[in-house]
């Protein structure tokens, strides 16, 4: 079966997105790619430390779509002149927008990231913007060009999985972009859950990146997404408060 | 001169340019990216751009993310 999530022109098979954040070792992130599946990996961009010298996109294989984020930024103005460096590194269009003024919860600000993504869609970034989930600021996001939505699952780095579902429904339904489930989930599961709710895809960093076993536990992550996405596609059936036998009750012994 | 790095003051002994500046920190120009003066120079532009006294530079690079 043919089933792409298509960004940007870009079809991707798999519907799982890695962050590259919180590894004890960068150099597995390869490992992680590879058992995972997943074609897409964010970076942020930071100050040079001219004492270390290390940098990420050593590890970071040619043919993985890059999703730089504007982490860092509190405000529309600040992600817009991240967004426009990251460009300029050489790194594609892609742009995962971050606008976070709060320090404790990570919260997002949903309308400073609708005004830099007017702004960077504009320009010609393909716009995936972080956000808390909102139907009305998911609409806003669409009307100025994003090209994707991701709602978080709950706060970022909290493994507290995916807490937001009953938002998260009614923006796959409202919503005619793809809707990325990012930041929170914490456990396979969780992904599988927002995939079977129809999710486009889910980003995924911590729950995989602190893991014992990072590579085993991008596989898993991998075929949760994979198996949500099945299942969604086949159709759930409707739920129902009574039984429903599954063999005819009638035809056998004295009947 | 003084110039502000990444938010620090820093004295050279005389201008030179960005490409000369990075090079000389031991960094890769396909690595990094610079703002100077609040302005992003593409890196074909790194030898041909000359830091001046009073000068800001942003270096940057890719760290890991989600």
């Amino acid at each position: 079966m043919n089933d792409f999530l298509e960004i940007g022109n870009i079809k991707l098979k798999s519907r799982l997105f890695t962050g590259s954040g919180k590894y004890s070792d960068d150099s597995i992130i390869p490992d992680v790619l590879e058992s995972s599946g997943s074609q897409v990996i964010t970076v942020a961009l930071r100050r040079v430390d001219f004492n270390a010298n290390e940098n990420v996109m050593t590890h970071i294989p040619k043919d993985t779509v890059l999703l730089p984020n504007t982490s860092g930024a509190r405000n529309s103005e600040e992600a817009i002149r991240i967004a426009r460096l990251a460009r300029s590194a050489g790194c594609g269009d892609w742009i995962k927008i971050e606008v976070i003024p709060d320090n404790r919860y990570l919260m997002p600000d949903g309308y400073e990231t609708v005004k830099a993504t007017e702004v960077l869609a504009n320009e010609g970034f393909i716009v995936l913007p972080y956000i808390n989930p909102d139907l009305i600021i998911g609409k806003q996001l669409h009307s100025a060009g994003a090209a994707a939505v991701m709602p978080l699952g709950s706060p970022i780095g909290s493994n507290r999985g995916f807490r937001t579902e009953e938002i998260v429904r009614i923006m796959i339904e409202e919503i005619d972009l793809p809707i990325i489930v990012d930041a929170g989930i914490g456990k396979p599961s969780d992904a599988t859950k927002a995939m079977e709710m129809g999710a486009a895809a889910c980003l995924v960093n911590t729950a995989i990146a602190v893991a014992d076993n990072p590579v085993l536990m991008g596989r898993a992550f991998g075929n949760a997404v994979k198996s949500g996405r099945d299942g969604f596609l086949a159709g759930i059936g409707a739920q129902n408060t009574n039984a429903s036998a599954s063999s005819p009750l009638t035809g056998f012994l004295d009947e | 001169m003084e110039i502000i790095v990444n938010g620090s003051s820093e004295n050279l002994n005389k201008s030179c340019s960005i490409y000369d500046y990075i090079t000389n920190k031991g960094l890769t120009p396909e690595k990094i990216v610079i703002e100077h003066n609040y302005n992003i120079i593409p890196m074909d532009k790194y030898k041909t751009t000359i830091l001046n006294d009073n000068d800001k530079i942003e270096v940057l690079n890719f760290v890991g993310g989600g």
